[in-house]
């Protein structure tokens, strides 16, 4: 399973061509408690950049743009259901959506663990 | 970032680990790490620590100042009796709201808090107004911190005994834990507490004995924020502005009768209009169906698809567990039941008008003799 990171501080884990989005921890610390989500249609083909999701926290409304495109699989509804959940485990089980890669290539832009770190660290 | 002003506790803000944000021209804390829902509980069910530092204090020197300052405002401020605060506006000619503030009499003049994001136009419109007959002073050797939340009287009697005294919306000069302090029971969150108004040197040392106390903890302009939205207080530069009336924006309360009679402060002729007549649009609160926030800007149409009115503040309720907001709509839309729509994200979400606060105040009011 390989995982991949993007600048708009969202994960991609990737098994087989199917890619499970969900946004980092750094993310959630920095919109503060979560208060609503709003996830894309299962079957809806999303492409890289298209805005595909919200998270709202007490302050601001975030949207979330699909770091890479495809159609969605499933959705995380226990999310919806409880948005604080991605407060408390952004990077595991508040995983936002799965989808079935279009281009396996859209991958290669994207950042590694260490890669992203490195990135972090120039935003202070 | 470099030229944001800090107030007396930035140190112990960054220490506490706040995420400093700027605000009106001022480094100031948005939250701990306990986060805005935390810290909105804090103050709702304990008592909470806010540093309101960045908002202006004035003291203004002689009897005659309370008489002048109804040329500037449509409160009643002849009739406060020393030791006694009023919630005001600062008004324009055509009726539009410059600035809320806050007017306490004292036993020589009057004592004045203004917004952070005014402080200079209004300090500029009060000594315009005040000298040379009343000495204007801005009280920059001060800070202010706010004691808000159930628990806050006891937590005050610890360091001051007669704090509890002080009915909502009296004043002293009190003795704080050795600091000699102005103590006001009122604040911006709908629950009883304090204001307190200390010198810049005392202001950490006393923010440490009150952050000490098991039931006390810091809290930061989100939760200040979230606090008051609740409690349906204005929020000016949001909710009321230079173009909304203080008739329009449901404050014909803080109006003097005497004023209305006397028709003599800026404003009067648009404002006793609307009273008599009733204001083209009202602030209202809304109560949205489902739990997506309705955000500051967004439309409000009627059942016809008609624009009625914008959302001026809108945030998640931590206490109902449910988005609320305040909006400006037209009166025809504006009865407390009506149904409305919010457009959020280009789709119609239900909202119903309802009355504020949308949590009832906890103030300690004076008992009625």
């Amino acid at each position: 399973m390989a995982l991949y990171f993007s600048k708009d501080h969202e994960w991609v884990s990737v098994e087989g061509d199917i890619a499970t989005i969900g946004i980092t921890n750094h993310a959630q610390e920095q919109l503060g408690d979560v208060v609503f989500v709003e996830l894309p249609e299962v079957g809806r083909t999303v492409t890289r950049g298209e805005e595909s999701a919200v998270v709202e926290s007490v302050k601001a409304a975030s949207e979330i743009y699909a770091a890479v495109g495809g159609e969605v699989s499933e959705v995380n509804e226990a999310i919806v259901e409880t948005p604080e959940k991605v407060n408390e485990d952004a990077e595991g089980s508040a995983w936002f959506f799965r989808l079935r890669l279009a281009d396996k290539g859209e991958l290669d832009d994207l950042m590694s663990r260490e890669q992203y770190d490195a990135f972090l660290a120039t935003l202070d | 970032m470099s030229d944001l002003r800090t107030t007396p506790l930035f140190a112990l803000h960054q220490e506490l680990g706040a995420r400093m944000v700027p605000f009106a021209g001022w480094s100031m804390p948005v939250q701990y790490p306990a986060g805005i829902i935390a810290e909105h509980r804090q103050c709702r069910e304990k008592a909470a620590l806010f540093d309101v530092s960045h908002m202006g204090q004035l003291e203004i020197a002689g009897e005659g100042a309370a008489g002048r300052m109804e040329t500037l405002v449509p409160a009643d401020i002849q009739a406060l009796a020393a030791g006694r605060a009023r919630y005001t506006m600062l008004t324009a000619a055509d009726g539009g709201i410059l600035d809320d503030l806050i007017v306490t009499r004292t036993p020589d003049g009057l004592f004045v808090v203004v917004n952070a994001g005014c402080r200079d136009e209004d300090t500029a419109i009060i000594r315009k107004a005040m000298e040379p007959d009343f000495g204007v002073r801005e009280l920059g050797g001060r800070a202010l911190l706010a004691l808000q939340g159930p628990m806050a009287a006891d937590i005050l009697e610890r360091l001051c005994p007669s704090a509890n005294g002080l009915a909502f919306m009296q004043s002293a000069e009190l003795d704080v834990a050795g600091h000699a302090c102005r103590v006001s029971r009122l604040g911006y969150t709908g629950e009883d507490g304090y204001e307190i108004s200390v010198a810049v040197e005392a202001a950490e040392p006393l923010a440490r004995i009150l952050l000490d106390m098991d039931e006390v903890g810091p809290a930061g302009l989100g939760a200040r924020d979230s606090l008051r939205l609740e409690a349906g207080l204005c929020l000016y530069g949001h909710d009321i502005d230079i173009s909304t009336t203080p008739i329009e924006a449901g404050l014909r309360w803080t109006i003097g009768k005497r004023r209305i009679a006397d028709r003599d402060f800026p404003g009067h002729e648009r404002i006793i209009a609307e009273i008599h007549n009733g204001p083209d649009r009202r602030l209202v609160g809304l109560r949205p169906e489902g739990r997506a926030p309705v955000r500051e800007g967004t439309e409000i149409q009627d059942g016809d698809g008609r624009i009625v009115g914008r959302v001026t503040s809108g945030a998640f309720s931590p206490t109902l567990g449910a988005p609320v907001a305040m909006a400006h709509v037209e009166s025809a839309n504006a009865a407390t039941g009506t149904r409305l729509q919010a457009i959020l994200r280009g789709k119609p979400v239900a909202a119903e008008v309802v009355k504020l606060p949308f949590v009832p105040h906890n103030y300690h009011r004076q008992e009625k003799a």
